[in-house]
């Protein structure tokens, strides 16, 4: 396996703002990998880091097994597709798209004609001689992404390519994304806070807090075994049980997480695991989530469609399985 | 639910003409418009356009050379006079002072600009603006006067070329033919200086304006595509910042063209457009080659304008 993306120890302080604190990162080539994380969590910095736009204030990033340090992005086989996908608003598409071969003196005929591929590719045949201004989001997003894979990266930046789509778009951009990674082999790596997304598109994901990667592991471990009390409710808002809460349910004084679709309502109070108070009620089509509070403290829980929702302030019980109770790395 | 049922769905009006007429101008705001552009509109139209009229009209009269009177009468005849080798003459050398100050004007301001506009922030942003404009807040007069003191053959630019030993260069510079001569005070390149030192302001200003609008990620952007410093510039901010160089040099260029004042105090004693105005509708009183004269500046921005446009100058806006 060859290692695309590596950071040794990896900072980029800013004055006393630590935006990547002791980074340690690898991305395998041909790896679709997710950097997870809310805003100023660091993951738009390793972004750029990797791009060039921005220097390790210490630490060594590796891309290919080649010293990164020091070397502009103009150099570097690694190219961006922008939050705000940054088309040149005074060339045509079809120029935009062939602007990076351009400036690296590929002569003109077979510049326009690699170019009109890659629209071909990203299914915008035909649309090179609009001007960016006339294309919708959506489009403004697909040319941005054939302007950079024309140049056959060997590493792809993508940051919040989808953030700016509607649903219906993100969802089949999605699909696309991850159906072009696979057959192109390209290293994909993006950013995004949506956890959804990361979960859904990548083979692993890495999620930061605080400039550092709380847990890096693929989406089933992420989701399903999360390390911290933060990737535990940042990735799939699970329930996070105080040590108290825990120790009533299991017998042991840890922090641990419960994910909602795994809580239930009980009919009885035999069949529950603990007593707790309903608050609110959120339908969702074919589940309804169910807020209810026990101990002090949040829970939520899901209620299969055609079933009982009780009141807002009445009693219920809640069930799960205990070995359900993940057991988290934070100290009680 | 009751107490909000107290308050009235509309509110009465508060009466009055002031409030009639806000209700009056919400429901029309074309009366608004008319209103509020009325009077500057009549003021455009009928002095300012007016009188260019009126300039327009005199040009195609000529005078009567015995006489010396106007003959209100239409005739090519007067701007026939201004291919005469004298009058050609003062064409040719405003032209080309106006384009030598008007690219040396971008060349100076476009770094300055790029500056203020891309790295100055909070203090160092006010004092950019402090800097460009102080020098318009004093006098013109004064301005051209203390530069013919500098430039003058005993004044402080001719000490200083003295105590660093460099005579030789400010006396090679003014052997030069043509634009060199006794002193820099009465010579083509302090008229040039001058010039350039006087609109700098107005060539900065909307240069600045126009690299304000590049976001910085159109040239991360370009550096991530491939494209050194160099090839982002010609690419990527020169073509950004062209609406703004070619906004700045129709105030350099007619502003040049137009002057009277600043040849007349510095450099040699040819004339230039402005002046030639001048000397006809005063002393000569030859209105309408003056109004010819003045025409010229009128036609040659129009050219350049439309030149700018077919060239591109203004895809970016």
């Amino acid at each position: 396996m060859t290692i695309a993306v590596k950071f040794d120890a990896v900072s980029r302080h800013f004055g006393t703002v630590r935006a990547v604190d002791c980074v340690d990162l690898e991305i395998a080539e041909g790896e679709f990998f997710a950097m997870l994380g809310p805003s100023g969590s660091g993951k738009t910095t390793c972004l750029r880091l990797i791009a060039g736009f921005e220097q390790p204030t210490s630490g060594s990033i590796e891309i290919f097994g080649e010293r990164a340090e020091g070397v502009p992005p103009y150099r570097r086989s690694v190219n961006t597709v922008f939050q705000d996908y940054a088309l040149f608003p005074h060339l045509t598409v079809l120029d935009n798209v062939a602007y990076g071969l351009m400036v690296k003196g590929v002569e003109k005929s077979a510049r326009l004609k690699a170019a009109e591929d890659a629209l071909a590719m990203v299914k915008l045949p035909g649309f090179g001689a609009r001007k960016p201004s006339q294309l919708s989001g959506g489009q403004r997003q697909r040319v941005a992404l054939a302007r950079a894979l024309v140049n056959k990266p060997r590493v792809l930046l993508l940051d919040e390519p989808l953030g700016a789509l509607d649903l219906k778009l993100r969802e089949q951009m999605q699909e696309e994304l991850k159906t072009l990674q696979k057959s192109l082999g390209i290293t994909f790596i993006f950013v995004t806070h949506d956890q959804g997304e990361a979960l859904s598109m990548a083979d692993r994901v890495a999620v930061f807090n605080d400039g550092k990667i709380v847990q890096a592991g693929s989406p089933a471990e992420v989701y399903g075994k999360p390390r911290t009390r933060f990737v535990a409710d940042f990735v799939g808002s699970s329930n996070v049980l105080t040590p108290d809460l825990t120790a009533k349910v299991s017998g042991q004084r840890r922090w641990s997480s419960l994910r909602p679709e795994q809580v239930t309502l009980a009919a009885s109070k035999a069949s529950g695991v603990l007593e707790a108070r309903m608050v609110a009620a959120h339908y969702l089509g074919s589940t309804t989530r169910v807020v209810t509070e026990a101990g002090g403290q949040r829970i939520a829980g899901v209620v299969q469609a055609g079933q009982a929702v009780p009141e807002a302030g009445s009693l219920v019980h809640l069930a799960f399985d205990k070995a359900a109770l993940h057991f988290l790395e934070d100290q009680p | 639910m009751s107490a909000q049922g107290t308050s009235p769905m509309v509110r009465p009006s508060t009466g009055g003409v002031a409030a009639r007429m806000a209700d009056r101008f919400w429901r029309q705001p074309k009366l608004l418009l008319v209103t509020l552009l009325a009077l500057p509109l009549g003021w455009l139209v009928f002095v300012y356009i007016g009188s260019l009229l009126v300039l327009l009209l005199q040009s195609f009269y000529s005078i009567d050379e015995m006489s010396g009177l106007v003959v209100p009468e239409f005739t090519l005849k007067t701007y026939g006079e201004l291919f005469t080798p004298s009058n050609l003459d003062i064409i040719v050398r405003t032209l080309l002072m106006s384009s030598a100050v008007t690219l040396a004007c971008a060349t100076i301001a476009f770094p300055i600009a790029y500056f203020a506009a891309r790295y100055a922030k909070g203090k160092w942003k006010a004092l950019f603006y402090l800097g460009v404009m102080l020098p318009l807040w004093s006098s013109y007069l004064v301005k051209v006067y203390a530069w013919k003191l500098i430039l003058a053959k005993e004044g402080i630019l001719t000490w200083i070329f003295t105590k660093l030993h460099l005579t030789f260069l400010l006396d090679a510079l003014l052997s030069t033919p043509v634009i060199g001569g006794n002193s820099l005070s009465v010579s083509y390149i302090g008229t040039f200086l001058v010039f350039v030192y006087v609109w700098l302001p107005f060539m900065i200003l909307p240069v600045q304006a126009a690299l304000e609008r590049v976001p910085g990620n159109l040239i991360e952007a370009s550096g991530d595509l491939g494209a050194n410093s160099r090839q982002t510039f010609r690419n990527v901010i020169f073509p950004l910042a062209l609406p703004g160089i070619v906004a700045g040099s129709i105030f350099t260029f007619s502003l040049t063209m137009g002057d009277y004042i600043i040849p007349q105090i510095i450099g040699s004693s040819r004339l230039f457009i402005g002046q030639a105005v001048y000397a006809q509708q005063g002393t000569a009183g030859n209105i309408p080659l003056a109004a010819a004269l003045t025409v010229v500046p009128v036609v040659i921005m129009g050219v350049y304008l439309y030149a700018a446009k077919r060239m591109g100058a203004f895809d970016a806006l």
